[in-house]
């Protein structure tokens, strides 16, 4: 479980977090959603230790981040996995290379032992053949479930996605969302998303936060943003024609 | 105000460079990739370079040379001196600024704009002491390349002058010969060893540090060949006016 209590971040004069306070559940997919500009991505640094508040706190499992020594920052720092917008794999490695760094990296893990779970982290995202690929010679929805297999090969307590569907055909978007609730159900980790993907916000949105202009401006679950009333949360996932007939058709059968 | 603020961060990267090491099993391959990439990648234009301004040295000094009581082996002993006391340590070093501190910057930049960086810093691994000290380590064999171009440059001099017709092979050899001081050899490695940090290690800042997309990478290459080509030419003054002065 993550809390986060009333943190505030600003570069410069410009004050991006005005004061956010939240807790995002074990075993659960959480969802930062909001306009461009509104603090999601700087929030989601926060979270991952590469940006420091100047205010307030964020506790991970009873750890306040802010009191921990360097070194008990890179050890948190290791349990947490990271999908990055555009998938951040290492060029000058192969997919499997990729999958192994951590490992390498942060286990004494003998090579057949990094090779057999390398291989059954890459089967869990329905990655087989691709072992000795270069990044470049993938598709983008593989570099997704090969930054998702990096991401979980470490066993992390928690995963972090920044736009995880961004740039994929709709079927594909599908298919990482389902794997990314499936993997946080699994694992039981707590799982937070950055996304401005409205499907996955009716799809996977087991907790929604809303951002705007630095602030929560609501949160709740993918049922309960049906009935919001909230102005600036309808105006934002209902701007489409398509969502809007949605909510409708929702409202007509409430009634 | 700027050039001191990127002073001070320059600094702290090269402490936070030695801090939180790689494991050894892993450091060791990237040594030696750094060293294909940055060293042995370079020796062909390294002696390419070398080989054709030893020899225009060597024909620039002979046909310069106009007052018959000067003896022509004075064209080997020119050669020489320019070869090991600037050619090969400073200009090569300029070149090399070019060459492997745009590579750097450029591979550094790209990583941090893919957000690689950002990939290795969640895991919890030290950055800057994985990605700029195997380059500082691998530069470390920087001065073999040189000494094969301070061989390759008088060479290129002894060709020319020899076969150009403006001296014999025993007049060019007893110029080499002549007046030779050893410590010139120690001042061309030391300064080359410094050179070589500061095109393992400004390049790296300029990457590490860049902000935007790929055309900051771009220019982020251009400002790191400028700065290094600057600091070697202000270092190489200064380390001239400290070891021979």
């Amino acid at each position: 479980m993550i809390e986060v209590n009333n943190i505030h971040k600003s570069f410069g004069d410009t004050h991006v977090l005005k004061g956010i306070t939240t807790t995002f559940e074990k075993g659960k997919t959480n969802l930062i959603i909001g306009q461009s500009g509104s603090g999601k991505t700087v929030f989601l640094k926060c979270l991952l230790g590469l940006f420091a508040p100047e205010e307030g706190s964020i506790v991970y499992d009873g750890k306040v981040y802010s009191d921990l020594k360097e070194d008990e920052k890179r050890n948190l720092r290791q349990e947490m996995g990271m999908v990055f917008q555009g998938s951040a794999l290492f060029d000058s490695m192969t997919v499997a290379g990729n999958v192994k760094f951590p490992l390498d990296m942060f286990t004494k893990q003998s090579q057949s032992e990094m090779e057999d779970r390398v291989n059954t982290v890459l089967d869990r995202v329905n990655l087989v053949d691709a072992h000795n690929k270069f990044p470049a010679e993938i598709s983008g929805g593989m570099q997704k479930r090969v930054a998702i297999a990096r991401a979980i090969v470490m066993n992390p307590k928690y995963l972090f996605c920044d736009e995880p569907n961004s740039g994929l055909d709709p079927k594909t978007a599908i298919l990482i969302d389902d794997l990314i609730k499936e993997i946080t159900e699994e694992y039981n980790i707590t799982t937070i998303i950055n996304t401005h993907d409205m499907n996955s916000v009716m799809q996977i949105g087991e907790k929604i936060l809303f951002l705007k202009d630095g602030l929560k401006e609501w949160e709740g679950t993918k049922n309960e943003i049906f009935k919001t009333e909230n102005e600036a949360v309808t105006n934002f996932v209902y701007s489409s024609d398509l969502f809007k007939k949605v909510r409708q058709m929702y409202i007509e059968e409430r009634n | 105000m700027n050039y001191l603020a990127s002073i001070g961060s320059y600094s702290m990267m090269v402490v936070e460079v030695f801090k939180k090491p790689t494991k050894w099993r892993i450091m060791k391959s990237l040594i030696l990739k750094e060293v294909d990439e940055l060293v042995y990648g370079s020796l062909g234009i390294i002696i390419f370079i070398s080989f054709f301004i030893g020899a225009v040295v060597a024909i620039q000094t002979a046909l310069n040379l106009t007052n018959p009581i000067i003896p022509r082996s004075l064209i080997g002993f020119a050669t020489r001196q320019s070869v090991i006391l600037e050619f090969a340590p400073t200009f090569v070093s300029i070149i090399m600024a070019g060459k492997v501190g745009s590579y750097i910057t450029s591979s550094i930049g790209t990583m941090r704009v893919t957000e690689q960086i950002d990939a290795l810093e969640v895991m919890g691994v030290n950055s800057l002491n994985y990605l700029v000290f195997p380059k500082i380590i691998a530069m470390l064999f920087y001065p073999f390349a040189i000494a094969i171009s301070m061989y390759v440059g008088i060479f290129g001099g002894w060709l020319a002058g020899v076969f150009g017709g403006f001296l014999t092979s025993a007049d060019f050899v007893s110029g080499l010969q002549t007046d030779f001081v050893p410590f010139h050899i120690a001042y061309a490695f030391i300064k080359t060893l410094i050179f070589a940090f500061i095109i393992a290690t400004i390049p790296s800042f300029h990457g590490f540090y860049m902000k935007g997309g790929a055309l900051e990478v771009g220019k982020a290459s251009t400002t790191s060949f400028v700065w290094t080509s600057v600091v070697i030419i202000i270092l190489n003054y200064i380390l001239t006016q400290l070891l021979l002065g």
